[in-house]
């Protein structure tokens, strides 16, 4: 999909340009923004170097388990079908952990493994189970604590305070996090009316 | 709201206090681990420069063209009306779609209405609290060989709707209207 965006916008807007005559502008833009994004990439650089490293500290001091723990709780009613000690719900919860920490790369591995785990718990059909729906809810309206690459890009365009956005991506990310588990019950009582589940 | 700004601002030197003193605790040799972490940052920092330069050339072509305004033009009185700006109507639509796409578009809106604008905050807010709901799900579902994926991609795109919504309440709330 996004290769049909990708090439629609460039040909649109070089067709529209033919319309338009402006030419000049495109053939200026094109070499302006590939410079710029380059640019901008090594920009980036400083706050993922340090954000990065920051990270490790804190997951190999044990601080993201430690976290997990608390979190238990709103688990064991977020995933009523997922037994508390299994390995599946360690998995999700270190994968929303550092999610939250911004560690995609680390994010993703392991909520693959709680994708296993949740399939072996729903005896190993290729269906989505419950769990499933819930977990991937949750983290498509990903949760956040501090957005690195928006602030890295203020940073870079010169913002009087780069920082300044972190609260409110906070307050959104938590709305869309209690609207995505509302939804996901909502979908899931439907399901059950309708003897699905 | 001064207060609200006040803690964005606080928040990231006092998690870095707190995960520095936890390591030093914790025995965790910080400087050397730091360094290893750092690395990482390196290669992703070089790994996103062909899809920035990718995206920000198109978005580019189509913005300088004229397209982008005209296609803003027709959406904006009905926007209008609900004090949403137009001009992050092609970001909302990407989000879901592409990661790195969105983080082009994000960049385009910051450096054409600047960071300090309000289009420019709600475009850093938006990237910031939604994922890519798309590349969430074929990441999830496909490692693990499932492929209807029931009410999942309803559940995801529903939740980058109101990812949106918040964000702009949010952001008006806190910097005021434009």
């Amino acid at each position: 999909m996004v290769n049909y965006i990708w090439v629609g916008m460039t040909v649109i807007g070089v067709l529209f340009a033919i319309v338009n005559g402006t030419m000049d502008e495109v053939n200026k833009a094109l070499f302006v923004s590939a410079k710029e994004a380059v640019t901008l990439s090594i920009g980036l650089m400083s706050i993922l170097v340090f954000w990065l490293g920051l990270m490790k500290i804190a997951e190999s001091a044990g601080l993201l388990e430690k976290l997990s723990f608390l979190f238990r709780p709103l688990m064991r009613w977020l995933f009523p079908d997922i037994p508390i000690n299994h390995p599946a719900m360690g998995y999700i919860l270190s994968n929303m952990m550092a999610n939250t920490f911004g560690l995609g790369n680390a994010a993703t591995p392991l909520g693959i493994k709680a994708m296993e785990q949740m399939k072996e718990l729903n005896g190993g059909q290729a269906k989505v189970s419950r769990s499933m729906v819930t977990f991937l809810a949750i983290n498509t309206s990903s949760i956040t604590l501090i957005p690195t690459t928006v602030i890295a890009i203020r940073m870079n365009y010169n913002s009087s305070n780069p920082t300044d956005i972190v609260f409110p991506t906070i307050m959104a990310t938590a709305i869309s996090a209690v609207g995505a588990i509302m939804i996901d019950r909502y979908f899931y009582y439907r399901r059950k009316r309708n003897g699905r589940e | 709201m001064a207060w609200i700004t006040t803690i964005s601002v606080w928040l990231i030197p006092l998690l870095i206090c707190t995960i520095l003193l936890y390591g030093t605790f914790k025995k965790v040799p910080t400087y050397e681990t730091f360094v290893e972490g750092g690395k990482e940052g390196i290669t992703m920092a070089f790994s996103i420069i062909p899809f920035l330069v990718g995206m920000l050339v198109a978005i580019s072509v189509f913005r300088a063209s004229g397209a982008l305004d005209y296609m803003i033009g027709f959406v904006k009185p009905v926007l209008a009306l609900l004090h949403v700006p137009a001009e992050i109507v092609p970001l909302a639509i990407i989000r879901p779609i592409s990661g790195t796409a969105a983080l082009g578009m994000t960049s385009d809106l910051i450096s054409v209405y600047g960071p300090d604008s309000f289009i420019g905050r709600l475009a850093a807010t938006i990237q910031g609290s939604t994922d890519t709901t798309f590349y969430v799900l074929t990441v999830y579902f496909g490692a693990v060989g499932i492929k209807k994926m029931g009410d999942a991609l309803k559940v995801g795109l529903l939740a980058d709707l109101i990812g949106i919504i918040a964000a702009i309440l949010v952001v008006s709330f806190v910097f005021g209207m434009q």
